[in-house]
């Protein structure tokens, strides 16, 4: 799938954007001239070994931490007003649901921050819900539910105020392998559905390759892009598209990026 | 049944060791007694029967506490100056009233601490230490202070219930306040939520086990400070005066009365904190 690259429909710009947190080893430097471009209606997955800087990269984005050089812009604006503007939804490792509120109430926490009145917020909770295959679970509380149903009602509570921009970190980290596919292919359909941009962080090979447009790799110490892989398998990716030449010869390359990145070396810390 | 049954047995041992600590402990006067009125070689189950129903006995024995209970309540003119009930009403009242005046105080104290850095650092030290002041030396201070400047009845010994009250509730919500993970705080700020919002959507609701397990501790010790501040001023009733009066006159029956009266109503005070948490539990979908 190739993404015609025009400089109006650039949803992230990352211009050698560095990060480095002071600890009292020294300074750690998480992020190390990063450039990317990510245009609008991509799915990006970002991966690397633990400490290459991919989660550091999406809070950036989210203006959850602050980058110490180089440049970055969410829709043209600072990653601040993006955020101020509610430009995009998070989805954490952990569904992070409120347990004293139910599964209806979990996803209208947003439009109940954000104002909307309370016919706007139902609709669009039931749309939402609808969306992740969740309905009928609305007064259910969250330890009433799985954890991949959880997962779901954390996408449509990032999902319910529609943002165009979607940050997921690792959200089906947690979850078995069996759920994580089943989830994986309705995640594909829902961004076909929606037309969202998402950036994906993930430590499988197999499911970033499965869910992308364009794969980053990155590396760690310090966390720096190693290479960055478009994706061209077809849009419709039934789950056994696993097993084609075509498939297995984007992971190899994704698993080769990781290995020049001494993403395999025993000498991590 | 199968868990009555545990409790009936515990209570039933207590009251089996009561009685037989009170033939203990009353055996000596006594004998006294019996010695002076000519009394010798009385069969055991006399003797005890005599120790159970002294009149100044240094242990009473369980049915004469709770007979004085029933007489200085239920046999009692509610207005009557020797009525438990008077005396506890007048207990409950500035236990209740300090306990609100300390949790109100406490959750204050906790939300400025929890929102401000300086605070935090400025005012635990003084919170800590105020609690390392012994409250009998500060009772007299504030009853009889605040009685020479007019302020006299209910308030002064609120007062004192309130100083003891808000320093569990200042803890606990402190620590409550700050439960939420970090990931529930990004959350909040990936929405651009106001600190008003994030305070009372994540933060107050978060609070809430911390909030009712520092009141269960607070409304206990209330009590206490309510007792406590009575003995200040003996004219102004109370639970507490009933025991120091009964200290005073030798009436250890009145003493064990005024005692379980205040045990009672501690224990009824801490189930309804109890009681308003698995309302408060149910409300909010915990896990039953």
């Amino acid at each position: 799938m190739s993404v015609q690259t025009t400089p109006g429909d650039a949803v992230v710009a990352a211009n050698n954007l560095g990060l480095t947190f002071p600890t009292n080893d020294g300074d750690v430097v998480a992020l190390s001239d990063v450039n990317l471009t990510i245009n609008k209606g991509e799915f990006v997955s970002f991966i690397g070994p633990s400490g290459c800087g991919k989660t550091t990269f999406l809070r950036t984005i989210a203006d959850l931490e602050q980058p110490t050089s180089g440049t970055l812009t969410i829709n043209g604006q600072s990653p601040e007003a993006a955020r101020r503007a509610r430009a995009y939804g998070y989805v954490f490792q952990a569904p992070a649901l409120y347990p004293w509120r139910t599964i209806a109430k979990n996803i209208a926490l947003p439009l109940e921050i954000m104002g909307h009145g309370s016919a706007e917020q139902a609709e669009r909770v039931a749309r939402t819900m609808d969306l992740v295959n969740l309905a009928g679970f609305e007064q259910k509380y969250p330890w009433q539910l799985s954890g991949g149903m959880q997962q779901r009602a954390s996408i449509a509570r990032a999902l319910a105020f529609d943002a165009d921009l979607l940050l997921m970190d690792e959200p089906f980290g947690a979850l078995d392998e069996i759920v994580r596919d089943h989830l994986n292919s309705e995640l594909l359909k829902l961004w076909a559905r929606t037309q969202k941009t998402i950036c994906f962080v993930t430590h499988s090979i197999p499911e970033a390759v499965y869910l992308s447009t364009r794969i980053v790799v990155m590396s760690p110490r310090p966390g720096r892009v190693i290479d960055i892989i478009e994706s061209d398998l077809p849009a419709e990716r039934p789950l056994d598209m696993r097993e084609t030449p075509e498939f297995l010869a984007i992971a190899a390359r994704v698993r080769e990026g990781l290995r020049a990145g001494h993403s395999y070396d025993e000498d991590h810390v | 049944m199968t868990r009555a049954l545990p409790i009936l047995t515990v209570l039933l041992a207590i009251v089996v060791i009561w009685y037989a600590a009170a033939i203990g402990m009353n055996s000596p006067w006594q004998n006294t007694l019996n010695t002076r009125a000519g009394l010798t070689d009385l069969p055991f189950t006399d003797f005890a029967l005599q120790t159970w129903a002294q009149d100044r006995p240094l242990l009473p024995a369980p049915h004469q506490v709770i007979g004085e209970i029933w007489n200085a309540t239920v046999a009692l003119e509610l207005t009557s100056k020797r009525s438990l009930a008077y005396h506890g009403w007048i207990t409950l009242s500035s236990t209740l009233l300090g306990f609100v005046l300390g949790t109100a105080l406490g959750v204050a104290l906790a939300v400025i601490i929890v929102h401000n850095e300086a605070a935090n650092r400025s005012l635990m030290p003084w919170i800590i230490a105020s609690q390392t002041i012994p409250i009998l030396a500060i009772a007299p201070m504030v009853v009889v202070g605040l009685g020479s400047i007019g302020i006299t009845g209910t308030v002064p010994r609120a007062l004192i219930s309130m100083y003891l009250s808000f320093f569990p509730v200042v803890v606990g919500m402190v620590k409550g306040l700050r439960s939420p993970e970090a990931i529930q705080l990004d959350l909040m700020r990936t929405y651009d939520a106001s600190p008003w919002q994030t305070f009372w959507k994540l933060r107050w609701p978060a609070a809430m086990p911390m909030l009712f397990a520092s009141m269960k501790v607070g409304i206990a010790i209330s009590l206490v400070g309510a007792v406590v501040s009575e003995l200040s001023n003996a004219a102004g009733g109370g639970l507490g005066v009933r025991l120091l009066t009964g200290s005073y006159n030798g009436q250890t029956i009145q003493i064990w009365a005024a005692l379980f009266i205040a045990a009672a109503l501690a224990a009824v005070l801490v189930m309804l904190v109890g009681a308003a948490e698995r309302l408060v539990n149910a409300r909010m979908g915990v896990r039953a």
